[in-house]
Order: C-alpha cells, then structure tokens, then sequence
C-alpha cells in the first residue's frame, strides 16, 4: 500500500451529496477537538493524535512517506 | 448616485385605506421589498392571489450587497418572470480560484456537466436585481406595492393579523390573513413579537468596496489567503455588472469602522493589491461584521418569515439572498394551496421545517468557511496554513480548502412531505431534491425542463414511445388533472412523436433527462409547484400518485 493523497474522508452509513461535505466534516470536528486549549494544551493533543493514527495506519513504509511529504516544504 | 447605476426613485401614492379612513382586509400583506418580500409577492400574484406588499423606502438596496446569485435561484427567477433580466445584466462565471500567499493552489469548477439553461452562478449588483423584481411586480394588476410604507406595529391574531403602517401622509390600519415578514436582518416585527434568532456573531470585520476599472481578469472568482499585498488576512475578488469590482478585505476585529471606511484608508490598500497604475474610482465602501444565526420557527401563526429576518449567514458561500428567495419560492405555493382550502393549516408548518432545515445547512456551511477563512486560535491558523501548503501538490488538501462553499440548494431528504422510494434509483434526484435541468422539445419547439415543471403539481412519465401508450392508461394520466389538486401529467420521450390526445409529450432532446433522473419505460416523477420531486416510481400508478400529492400536501398524514 502507499500513502493516499486523494480525498478519502466518508463515515459509515453516510450518503453524500456534496463532494465537499465529508472533508468539512472531519475538518470540523478537528478544529472542535481543540477548542478551549492553550497553544501547549493543543500541541499534546497533535502528538497524541498523530500517535493514535500511526498505529492505527501500522504501515511503516506509509508512515514514512507521510512524514517526509510533511517535512518537505516546512 | 453611484457612477454606473442611478437609484430609482418609486412614487409614493396614499393608500386607499387611509384616503377612505376604513380599515382593508388583505389575503396577504408581504412586509419588506428586499430580493425575498418581492419575490414572494411576485409568486403569490402570477398564482392569482392579490397581494400588498409594504416597504419604508422608495428605492432599492443601496450599497454593496448582494453579488452572487446561485444556478437553483436563478431558475426561482425565471419561474418569477426575472431570470433573464438578471442573467443578461450578470456576470456569468464558473471557475474561482483560491491562492495562498503568492501561489495558486486550488481551482473549482460549479457546474461540471453541460446542458444546464443556467449558469452557475451570475455576479449582479443587489440593486440591479431589486430592480428587475420592482418592474415585474408593476406588472402584475392584482401585487399592490406600496412605498414610503412603514410597518409600525403588528399584532396577531387567531384568524389573521392586523397592521399599523405609516405614510408620509400619516397612519392607518391594515387587516391580513396571512402575513410574510421579509424586513431584514434586524427584523422590527420579530423583535416587537419577542421572538429570539439564536447564533453567533463572528469577531472580525471586512472592508467591502466596490471599484470601477477596466481590467481584463477573466471572470472569475479569486480568493486570496494571506496574500503579500495584504498579509495576515483574507481578500476575495469578483466582477460585476457595469465593470464594478467588488473586492472584501478581511481587516480582523480590532480594526475601526469608520477609520476604515476613509478613502485614504481604502485606496492604497486597493493600489497594494492591483499595482500603482491601475486606474479605478470608488463606487461604494462599507465595514460589516456577520453573523450566523436563526429563529428557531419562521411559522407563528399567520405570521411567516423569510430571508434575513428569519436566518442570517456570513456572505462567504453567497447564501443570504439566494436562500432567502428559495423560502419563497417553498412558501408560496404551500400558503396558496392552505388559503384555498385545499390542503390543511399544518402544510405551513412544513415551510418551516424544509426551510429551516436548508438554513441549517447555510449556517453550517458558512460557519465552516468563516471558521476556516478567520482562524481562531494558533493550532486553528496551523492547520489551516498546513492545508492551504499541502493543497498545491496533494488532491486530498485541496479538498479541504475552504474560500466558501458557494450557495447549491438544499435536498429536503428529511421532509415529511417526501414519499420515500419504493424501488431502487441512482443519482440525485431523491424526494425532496431540486429538480436537475435538461434540454426538451415540445412540437418542434425546443426549451428547459424548468422552463416547462412548477407552479403546479406534475407527473413526468418517461416512455420509449409515446404512441405505445394505450388508451386505458392514457386516460388515467390525463384524469389526474381533474382532482381537487390537479396534477398534470406529461410524457416524457428519448424520441418524441405525438402520444395519445390530450397528453403533452416532451422529447428528451439531449438524453440527460434519462441520465440525471435515471429512468426507464415506466419511470414517473411526481413534482412539486417549487421544482422539488415529491415522490418517483418505476411504473405509473394513478393510485400511488394520488397517495403521494396527498402526503405532499399533508393532506394524509403517512
Ligand atoms: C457585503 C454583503 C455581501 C453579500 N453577498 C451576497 C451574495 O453574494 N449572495 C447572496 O445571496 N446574498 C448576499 N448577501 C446577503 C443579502 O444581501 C441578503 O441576504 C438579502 O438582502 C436579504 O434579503 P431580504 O429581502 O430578506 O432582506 P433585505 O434585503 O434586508 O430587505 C428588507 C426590506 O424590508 C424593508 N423594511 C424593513 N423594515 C420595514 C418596515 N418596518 N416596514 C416596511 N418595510 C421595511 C427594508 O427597507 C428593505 O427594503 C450579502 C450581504 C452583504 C452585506
């Protein structure tokens, strides 16, 4: 598998009609994760999340490329 | 004055009621002649119900307001008598681009696919369209509108409501059966009948300024984040009608209004943005702040409202005026029918569900573009700079882009006047969607799907051969406009041909009515007077058909 750069958000059960509405809807709830956080509160939550999914992804080969296209550019 | 547009200036004549001294009863007094209360006006009129509508001023929207106008109302225009109008005055456009600092790094497209009467979206000045709805409205023998008219005072009652309007003459008294208040955002009735519209206001302030030029952008719509001649913030540019240039700069809260509003202020902040040589004038400037927010029932009684005084949201997405003319465009045909004793009161309260619904939405959506546009705190700014930088090479961040989720219409999929599928379909055109255009031809005569469906009920049977209808189910069909509740019924072909007497035939001339409502022989739509399909069935059934307008008309309740 590689790491997958289209858009890929969607929730189970969920029909939609905008193309544009899942990806807000995931944008959302993270900005809502973070709402009423100090600047340092949000940065551990970024790590903890950014924890969360890489063990969920598990690949290590996509891991890496996400984190060097991260990199790249900042 | 504006330099490319002159107000007009309507002529007040004393009402009737108040030469006389009596007090006149009214079907329906329309309170507000913005884009919303003319074409709700307009809608009850062409439907044959006489109608007063009201307004303080003897002008149009003054100012920069209104530019966009959205695909779904300019088919609400057309139906009103004012699309083309608009769209011959507007600027057609469907490509926006969103650039963050220097670069582009994300391109739309509104409408994909072709064969559509209407394009996308049209960019026209608020007053150019209030304009076309007056003249429309002078039409009409039987819409009494009236300026220089100032609802003072409403007061509800349980079989009506009774107004008191002030003229440059003096007061008098109105009576109506049924009331629309379309007065605006900071809605004089609803305060005087304490009722609360719930939401947020967003702390940030934009500079929007209209500027004459000649420039040769292509018509499009261009959004900046955090651009070099205007760092930190946002700034969005559009063409209009005449050469005028609406251009909003995002300013943050902490900036002050009328500062702001100076034009040693504004024009170098145009100059930074469109190069030292460019030459333009001012036409308008002013500050806003917006808000997202609700009533929580547009239905008191006899009192409906509609547009900004029952919903308002931040201009990003454009869904101010264009939602407020779809509340209209539900009402209307949903009071007639009440008014006319064909189907009971409680179909009202269905205006305000499907519209309330849509206003859900709205705000949703423009909440999530202010959100995005106007970060809130650093993580917020973080992750919305971190999109806008992974957006220029990575399809799923361009997704995420968020400069507005230009206004498209509601599907009403919760509502209850729906009749849900029995049978499988695909695409969009579920009960309660907006109708899809498509190409027809009637006896040689070609047009739009949309030119032809609303302001009534109609079944659309779609048939390999009209000829091989027979006379049994033929008569079936054309019984259906002899209910209480006519509903016509037309066939509708991939290679037209006369069908059977007394049953138009419309020929799909371009197979996207096939396509977009995803039919077979057999195939039967039921639609509502506002476009939006109430129900669809792969075979014609009179019965089904009959059970469907009912539920449309919460005349069975399911
Ligand atoms: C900067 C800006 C940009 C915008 N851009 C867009 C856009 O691109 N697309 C879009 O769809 N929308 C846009 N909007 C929103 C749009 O302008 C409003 O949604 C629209 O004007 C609402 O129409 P309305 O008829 O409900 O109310 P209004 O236009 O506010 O009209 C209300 C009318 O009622 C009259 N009135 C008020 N009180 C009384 C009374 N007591 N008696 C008699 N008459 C009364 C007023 O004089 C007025 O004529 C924008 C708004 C702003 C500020």
């Amino acid at each position: 598998m590689s790491l997958k750069l289209e858009p890929n958000f969607h929730e189970p059960g969920k029909r939609y009609v905008r193309a544009f509405t899942p990806g807000d809807d995931f944008y959302e709830s993270l900005i809502e994760t973070h709402r009423d956080l100090s600047d340092e509160q949000s940065a551990m939550v970024n790590a903890r999340l950014i924890l969360l999914l890489a063990n969920h992804v598990g690949d290590i080969a996509v891991l890496r490329e996400a984190m060097q296209i991260a990199r790249a550019g900042v | 004055m504006l330099r490319t547009y002159e107000y007009p200036k309507y002529p007040y004549r004393q009402p009737p009621e108040q030469k006389s001294g009596g007090t006149g009863r009214h079907r329906v007094v329309v309170v507000g002649a913005g884009p919303v209360g003319l074409a709700a006006a307009i809608d009850l009129a062409q439907s044959g119900v006489a109608v007063v509508l009201l307004d303080d001023d003897d002008t149009v929207s003054v100012g920069s307001r209104g530019v966009c106008y959205a695909k779904r109302t300019l088919e609400i225009l057309d139906r009103i008598g004012v699309g083309d109008a608009c769209v011959a005055k507007g600027v057609s456009w469907n490509v926006g681009r969103t650039f963050f600092r220097g670069a582009e790094v994300y391109k739309f497209k509104l409408l994909s696919q072709p064969d559509h009467k209407r394009p996308g979206m049209i960019n026209l000045q608020q007053y150019y369209l209030e304009e076309y709805e007056v003249r429309r409205a002078r039409e009409l023998a039987n819409l009494d509108l009236r300026f220089r008219n100032k609802v003072r005072a409403v007061a509800p009652r349980s079989d009506g409501v009774v107004l008191e309007v002030e003229t440059p003459d003096g007061g008098y008294t109105l009576q109506a059966d049924w009331l629309i208040v379309a007065d605006g955002a900071r809605s004089e009735i609803r305060r005087q009948l304490n009722l609360e519209v719930e939401g947020k206001v967003f702390s940030d302030r934009f500079l929007i300024a209209d500027v004459l030029m000649k420039a040769d952008y292509p018509t499009e719509r261009w959004f900046w984040f955090d651009p070099p001649f205007h760092p930190g913030q946002s700034v969005l540019l559009h063409r209009q009608a005449d050469n005028v240039w609406r251009i909003d700069f995002q300013l943050g809260w902490q900036a002050d209004p009328d500062q702001e509003k100076r034009p040693d202020r504004v024009i170098p902040r145009i100059k930074a943005m469109l190069g030292e040589d460019r030459k333009f004038e001012l036409e308008w400037v002013s500050v806003y702040t917006f808000q997202c927010r609700r009533m929580a029932d547009f239905r008191q009684g006899r009192v409906l409202f509609a547009g900004d005084a029952a919903h308002q949201v931040s201009p990003f997405g454009a869904r101010g005026a264009n939602s407020g003319i779809q509340d209209a465009d539900n009402l209307c045909w949903k009071l007639k029918l009440v008014m006319d004793g064909r189907a009971p009161d409680t179909l009202l309260d269905t205006y305000s569900e499907e519209r309330g619904f849509a206003a859900d939405e709205n705000i949703l959506n423009s909440t999530r573009s202010t959100d995005f546009m106007t970060p809130k705190s650093a993580t917020s700014l973080n992750f919305r700079n971190a999109v806008l930088g992974l957006a220029g090479d990575h399809p799923f961040a361009r997704a995420l882009v968020n400069s507005g989720r230009l206004s498209v219409p509601t599907i009403l999929t919760e509502s209850r006047l729906n009749t849900p599928d029995a049978a499988a379909f695909g695409g969009d055109m579920l009960p309660g969607a907006p109708m899809d255009d498509a190409p027809i031809e009637e006896e040689g005569e070609r047009s739009w799907l949309l030119d032809r469906v609303g302001n009534r009920f109609i079944a659309l049977i779609f048939v390999d051969d009209p000829a091989s209808v027979g006379p049994a189910q033929a008569r079936a069909m054309a019984a259906l406009a002899s209910a209480p509740i006519p509903v016509e019924a037309v066939l509708v072909s991939p290679t037209g041909g006369a069908g059977p007497p007394g049953l138009r035939v419309w020929l799909d001339r371009a197979g996207r009515f096939a396509e977009r409502y995803d039919t077979r022989a057999g195939t039967t739509y039921l639609v509502r007077p506002d476009q939006h399909v109430a129900a669809r069935w792969r075979a014609f059934d009179a019965q089904a058909i009959g059970a469907a307008l009912a539920r449309a008309t919460r005349n069975a309740e399911p």
